[in-house]
């Protein structure tokens, strides 16, 4: 087991959470020649509700592709910190926004937090990016995907006219993750 | 050249598959949670001539993509365990006209609605059982998105094969998880296309048993004229009740399956050599289980696995003579036991069956299938 | 010279299993000479139907020919004309099949304006299973299931048919069994989903039930209820009380099913 990586990215349908997981997998089983499985789960809404998209990251073949004991969790909203913080490994990471976060799980991990949906906003100029920085954040935390790699992954999914906002989006999580560890 | 690799959702893969099958005709009805492989096949499709069709209803989509198959074309369509269940009929339809055709089916639970965007194994009964009357039925149940493309593209081989129609039936999980495949080159598996007729259109009858247990089945608008009915029919294709005609029909129709047992059924053989307890699953349950067999091993247990990839017709013998070398056999589902008892069935007694079984929209996990066991070692 | 039917027809599939009386055969005659008429290559002509007296039809006929399931005729025909749109697709049903069990794939159909005509014989009644009314059954009328009279309303087919969006609609009466002929060469001409509504009569379960005293009788009604819509034009709301419109009711061009589906084929290519 010591070889699997887990990872969740967690929140409310619409923010492109299953995105920001399938981006995390590419980069490890596309650019970096490790193995991947992303999957998710979500409820009927298309906008709303706890969403979330898990990553399986190993150098071996991975059987179970579902999360066991979770290295990294995302927490986008309370609703998703609350729901899906019970099984994160002790020793673990916690990244959450901390506007929309304000009770903190409590247990045995270190816990990270800065205006994630807020950065995309103002810092980078489009909400809708709030996933790519969440990303860059998680890439940054973890170091289970080589930042190369990652920022390939996102560009290979990316229409052109959006190229630069990603790739800004990326650098500025993958920066205030790193700046909000220290 | 480097192989093509691409990171894939089950879904996706399977309409890849079935394109590299040569699928040229799609019907369906939008249901979570299979819905992509339309997706996909509306954009793919007509890039390469072939059609799409989104009908007015699961029902119809089951007939329109007979009344295609019956043009020649190389059919599928997807759906979920509602429209499974609405299609049933024309199922039933495709058996007795033996018309080729691929139902791809994710199973999300149930009955009725169920658990929409949940996982579930409870359609494999459904796939051989759905239907009214005496037939023969494929089902596969793959388990990786590799094998969601491979085992599409033998779901169309095997249909155009043996002439009738054949499920494909991967677990939500499975469905909607995505990996790394790697997409064969052209040539690279095996694909089957359908038997013309040898025989002038004055000769023609499309039931022919002269041709052996699998008629050849002429397209229309191809210079053959026959007629299709979904009554019991002779071998010229018209309806009939004299009986000795009806009984031969009907048995041939069970036979083409039955006596290609070995041709149609694969299966996985997971450290079984030496194993005295075998977990027998299939679908992304078997990931699970495969998964718990290591962990079973590093703690000196002789643990192994029979994943099940063709769930019809039954690896009968397979799982018999399993049941004779180990001393336990241990069937993790997420149903409340429908492989279990298949396998109680073929075990005869022989070795004793514990199943594992959730319908909760969870998945099993490998901490029970090994905690399982354990209790029974 | 007389009309030689027996070129379209299959060697030894008849007697047929309708009863004396039933309209049904005088549809399949008109259906005939208008196949004659238009010249369609047997090869190239798909008939479709579904379950019922009159979905037997195609198994007569010595085309391409498809006896689906109850109610599934104009799915399974969008599936072989979606397939192959060079081929003639020509669907045949009764009305409980086509407008009940089969009614959405119907008014699909239409709304689709897939390039198929449609010959809908609405006899009032389930004429296979014994006589139980009809989505077509006139409110009051009896059957095996309303033997207090009908309290359902009927649908009228072709206005259903025109409402849901197809492009060519028309109706005659078995009575009226030359104008059968004229009336479905022009629909299989017609680009686009064509509907024939042909008001037909089953003695054996509807007429008996229902007081008619004879085939004739049933017949003479059909003759009585039709009126031209030409004719119609000059009558009072009056006189066309309990009258039945016939002839060419509706006619429109919009584009066809196939040939946008090439057009999307062709954007797909680009």
């Amino acid at each position: 087991m010591s070889q699997r990586y887990e990872i969740r990215f967690s929140g409310a349908g619409g923010q492109g959470l299953i995105l920001a997981g399938v981006i995390m997998a590419e980069a490890a089983s596309i650019y970096d020649g490790k193995q991947a499985v992303q999957s998710q789960s979500y409820g009927p809404e298309a906008r709303g509700g706890a969403s979330k998209s898990e990553v399986i990251i190993s150098d071996t073949a991975i059987d179970y592709p579902k999360a066991t004991i979770v290295d990294a969790l995302l927490a986008l909203t309370q609703e998703a910190a609350d729901k899906y913080s019970h099984d994160l490994k002790e020793g673990g990471v916690l990244l959450i926004d901390s506007d929309l976060v304000k009770r903190i799980p409590a247990g045995n991990f270190k816990t990270v937090a800065f205006p994630i949906i807020n950065t995309a906003k103002i810092e980078v100029g489009r909400e809708i990016v709030a996933n790519i920085v969440a990303l860059g954040a998680m890439v940054a935390l973890t170091g289970v995907v080589t930042k190369e790699g990652a920022e390939k992954a996102v560009l290979a999914r990316v229409p052109e006219a959006f190229m630069e906002l990603n790739k800004k989006a990326f650098q500025t999580g993958y920066d205030k993750a790193l700046a909000a560890m220290a | 050249m480097a192989k093509k690799v691409a990171f894939l959702q089950g879904n996706e893969a399977a309409a890849q598959g079935a394109l590299y099958a040569g699928c040229s005709f799609f019907g369906g009805y939008p249901i979570t949670p299979s819905t992509e492989v339309a997706e996909v096949l509306s954009i793919e499709l007509p890039k390469v001539g072939g059609k799409f069709i989104q009908m007015e209803d699961e029902i119809g989509a089951m007939a329109a993509i007979i009344g295609a198959s019956l043009t020649g074309a190389k059919v599928l369509t997807s759906t979920s365990g509602p429209g499974l269940s609405l299609k049933q009929e024309l199922i039933g339809y495709a058996c007795i006209a033996e018309t080729p055709a691929v139902i791809y089916n994710v199973m999300r639970g149930g009955p009725s609605t169920g658990m929409p965007t949940g996982p579930s194994q409870s359609d494999v009964m459904c796939a051989k059982w759905g239907t009214h009357g005496d037939h023969a039925a494929i089902c596969l149940v793959p388990a990786s998105v590799q094998e969601i493309f491979e085992e599409t593209v033998r779901a169309f081989n095997l249909a155009e094969k043996y002439r009738m129609p054949v499920m494909i039936m991967p677990d939500e999980i499975g469905a909607h998880m995505r990996e790394r495949i790697v997409i064969p080159e052209p040539g690279e598996l095996e694909v089957i296309n359908r038997t013309a007729p040898s025989v002038p259109p004055a000769e023609y009858k499309p039931y022919d048993t002269k041709f052996g247990d699998v008629p050849p089945l002429a397209a229309f608008g191809s210079g053959y004229r026959f007629h299709v009915t979904g009554l019991n029919k002779a071998e010229d294709g018209f309806p009939t009740t004299k009986a000795a005609l009806v009984q031969a029909e009907e048995e041939r129709q069970i036979r083409k399956v039955d006596a290609n047992i070995d041709d149609i059924v694969t299966f996985e053989e997971y450290l079984l050599d030496d194993c005295e307890v075998a977990v027998v699953a299939f679908g992304s349950t078997s990931r699970s289980a495969r998964f718990a067999v290591n962990e079973a091993r590093k703690a000196g247990i002789k643990a192994g696995m029979f994943r099940i990839k063709t769930f019809w017709p039954f690896p009968d013998k397979q799982i018999s003579a399993l049941a004779t070398k180990v001393k336990a056999i241990i069937t993790p589902e997420m149903n409340l036991g429908m492989c279990t008892g298949e396998v109680k069935r073929c075990s005869a007694g022989n070795a004793p069956v514990s199943g594992i079984f959730r319908v909760d929209g969870e998945p099993i996990n490998p901490t029970q299938i090994l905690e399982k066991i354990k209790e029974v070692m | 010279m007389s009309f030689d039917y027996d070129k379209y027809l299959r060697p030894g599939k008849l007697p047929h299993i309708w009863c004396p009386g039933c309209g049904h055969g005088i549809v399949m005659k008109g259906l005939i000479r208008a196949i004659d008429t238009l010249g369609l290559e047997k090869d190239n002509t798909a008939i479709v139907s579904g379950i019922g007296c009159a979905s037997r039809l195609p198994g007569y006929l010595d085309f391409c020919t498809l006896h689906t399931a109850h109610g599934r005729a104009a799915a399974f025909a969008t599936g072989v004309k979606m397939a192959k749109p060079e081929m003639n697709v020509i669907l045949v049903g009764g009305d409980g099949d086509g407008t009940a069990i089969g009614g959405n794939h119907f008014i699909h159909a239409c709304r689709r304006n897939i390039d198929m005509t449609y010959i809908i014989m609405n006899n009032n009644i389930y004429g296979m299973t014994g006589g139980q009314f009809s989505p077509c059954t006139p409110t009051g009328a009896l059957a095996s299931t309303t033997v207090y009279g009908n309290p359902d309303p009927a649908f009228d087919v072709a206005k259903l048919a025109i409402g849901a969006g197809a492009t060519f609609v028309a109706r005659g009466t078995a009575y009226h069994a030359t104008q059968i002929d004229k009336l479905i060469v022009e629909a299989v001409q017609h680009k686009g989903f064509s509907v024939v509504e042909i008001l037909d009569d089953c003695p054996t379960t509807y007429g008996r039930r229902n007081k008619y005293k004879s085939v004739i009788e049933m017949m003479n009604r059909l003759k009585d209820v039709a009126v031209p819509v030409k004719a119609a034009e000059k009558m009072t709301a009056e006189q066309l009380q309990g009258k039945i419109l016939t002839g060419v009711l509706h006619k429109e061009e919009r584009p066809h099913y196939t040939d946008e589906y090439a057009k999307v084929i062709a954007r797909a290519s680009k």
